[in-house]
């Protein structure tokens, strides 16, 4: 028999009136208010139909990501894993062998996300903005066009760029020729002090379409009115995106500055792919990615460590739920999300 | 709009930029597809043409065909990616009907939970979760990777869906339920075929990421019987770093069906990010 009169969230029904303002906190509230239930009998059919996603989420995701934060506490001593605190952590700050490559692997991954931030979000939000001019022809050929580069894996981007670059095959340095900057050519990828750049350059070549995507779907959804009341004022052009679309679309992209953080400080194909588990040329692109993957795995002349991998692993989880935390408290709660 | 925001340098100037950072996204992809088809000579004469009668060449596709077991590989892809989305779409779809229709004590707390994992990776679980396949004797078996990405693809899965069945009309369900339908067969006969669409952009954000990985497949699935396209694309790549013709031509065997699918399914996957699911 009907369980409820649902009294809709408001984030479907506002669509139809003008001008509500919510954000999380309202529909929060509203959720837990409403779930005051009569006694009656134990609905089965809930379970079923939770049963399945939760039992595999909770199996092979959630217990393992607690087991791995529970095994950077132990060692492996003679065989026996054994409870030792904090000391796979001082191992990893402390003694150089580690923290050397770990404060190294921190930083490039700082610059990694910083290069993402500066060049892959402003020409997102760049693109987006000219794909939705009104009558523009060939939108969706560009659309299309501009999100080729996403859809393809790590293994393929990374390998054909570095066929690109390479002064073997010699296309690089002779499109450079075409413009007169052929003096400018080194082989970027082998060279300590740019190989991190020009990694972190292709993968935002590569990941360009998704803030495209999303700032796109953002300005299409400030509505009209809204627009022809700035144009009523005489605001036009560069000032309407500068000073109406552009506070609109802030919650967006504040969305994707926190995908880029978790997908930036979470790397490991493209520089395993490009540049081989030891992140050459001298750990000069060594990120928290493949620096676990060492760790764990070993390589060359050391063995494999699952404790210290695991210890590897707990910091990046801190990281990550650090920005996320950042995002979720601090920046999500002062946007408004403009609802109409 | 009115014609006020328009004049004619804005748009040409508009599409100079379209234009360029089409060209420098393509640039890449096309080079690598036309040189597969060179030979030796052509692919380093002149990288930048494209194949002539006298420096086209297969024989960079004959040796990846020979060497290589790509189809094996690309059978392994199919089945895992095929599985996951089965099971992802199936669990999801029933996980967000369960929350977004039924009020229950501790619905918004499992939706929390559900959600913990769009944010945080499933890689950084990689330690136990390789225990727990050694321990459950799954490594090197194609069901280790489809559980895995069961599990990745479940919270993005269940977050959309269960936005999209909020808004399936309450009035067709409580017709069924007058009707004596039961609830599985309002899930299964009235509320799926209505979110189907849905579903589609579920399942290209699912496919995407489940295709191209590497981390999985090289970790837990190593074995020659269980390598996926990704892993054999990037172990053939390492062992024939000189060969190039074998190069260019593997690359553009794994570029190119996903190509084809994205360039069939590209409509979907537009209208799904634009549908404001992600707003």
């Amino acid at each position: 028999m009907p369980h409820r009169a649902r009294t809709s969230g408001p984030c479907i029904e506002a669509s139809s009136s003008n001008n509500i303002v919510w954000n999380r906190e309202t529909a929060g509230t509203e959720l837990m208010a409403a779930d005051i239930s009569p006694k009656r009998p134990f609905r089965w059919h809930i379970a079923i139909f939770l049963a399945p996603a939760v039992l595999v989420y909770t199996a092979i995701m959630i217990l393992p990501l607690a087991g791995t934060l529970q095994l950077s506490l132990f060692r492996n001593i003679e065989q026996h894993q054994v409870f030792v605190g904090l000391d796979n952590f001082r191992t990893l700050f402390g003694d150089p062998n580690w923290s050397v490559n770990f404060w190294n692997a921190l930083r490039n991954n700082v610059w990694f996300f910083i290069i993402h931030m500066l060049v892959q979000n402003p020409i997102g939000v760049m693109l987006a903005a000219l794909l939705s001019s009104p009558r523009l022809r060939f939108a969706a050929f560009y659309r299309t066009a501009i999100f080729v580069p996403t859809i393809l894996s790590f293994v393929i981007v990374g390998f054909a760029w570095k066929l690109i670059l390479s002064p073997l095959w010699g296309v690089a340095p002779h499109m450079m020729d075409l413009i007169g900057l052929k003096s400018l050519f080194t082989p970027w990828l082998g060279k300590e002090q740019y190989a991190l750049t020009a990694l972190s350059l292709i993968s935002v070549w590569q990941f360009v379409g998704i803030p495209m995507m999303l700032i796109y779907a953002a300005l299409l959804s400030i509505p009209e009115e809204v627009i022809e009341a700035a144009e009523c004022d005489g605001i036009t052009g560069m000032s309407q995106f500068w000073k109406i679309k552009l506070p609109l679309i802030l919650p967006s992209i504040g969305i994707i500055s926190i995908l880029t953080f978790v997908g930036n400080f979470n790397a490991f194909d493209l520089i395993y792919t490009a540049q081989g588990a030891l992140a050459g040329p001298n750990y000069s692109t060594d990120i928290l990615g493949t620096f676990l993957y060492r760790a764990f795995f070993g390589f060359q002349l050391q063995v494999g460590d699952p404790n210290m991998g695991a210890a590897i692993a707990t910091m990046m989880f801190l990281i990550i739920l650090g920005g996320v935390c950042v995002y979720l408290f601090l920046v999500q709660t002062r946007l408004r999300r403009y609802q109409f | 709009m009115s014609t006020a925001t328009r004049s004619l340098p804005r748009t040409i100037g508009a599409h100079a930029i379209l234009l360029t950072y089409t060209a420098i996204a393509l640039f890449p992809v096309i080079l690598v597809i036309m040189n597969s088809f060179k030979s030796r000579a052509g692919i380093f004469g002149a990288p930048l043409t494209p194949p002539t009668p006298k420096t086209f060449d297969l024989i960079g596709y004959t040796t990846v065909i020979g060497q290589g077991d790509f189809i094996h590989y690309f059978q392994n892809s199919l089945v895992v990616t095929v599985a996951s989305l089965f099971f992802v779409l199936l669990f999801g779809a029933m996980a967000a009907f369960a929350l977004s229709e039924y009020r229950f004590r501790g619905n918004s707390l499992m939706g929390l939970y559900l959600a913990l994992g769009i944010m945080i990776p499933i890689r950084l679980g990689t330690v136990a979760i390789l225990q727990l396949m050694v321990a459950s004797g799954l490594v090197n078996t194609l069901t280790a990777l489809i559980l895995v990405y069961t599990a990745q693809g479940l919270p993005l899965a269940v977050f959309i869906l269960s936005e999209f069945m909020k808004q399936v009309s309450d009035d067709l369900k409580n017709a069924g339920r007058i009707d004596g339908l039961s609830e599985y067969t309002i899930f299964f006969r009235l509320v799926l075929p209505l979110v189907r669409p849905s579903m589609a952009t579920v399942a290209v954000f699912t496919m995407i990421p489940i295709w191209n990985d590497l981390w999985f497949p090289l970790i837990l699935a190593p074995s020659e019987e269980t390598k996926t396209v990704t892993l054999g694309a990037q172990l053939f790549l390492g062992q024939f770093v000189t060969n190039w013709n074998a190069i260019l031509a593997a690359l553009s065997l794994a570029i190119m069906p996903v190509l084809i699918l994205y360039v069939i399914f590209s409509r979907q996957l537009i209208r799904g990010i634009t549908s404001g699911a992600v707003k």
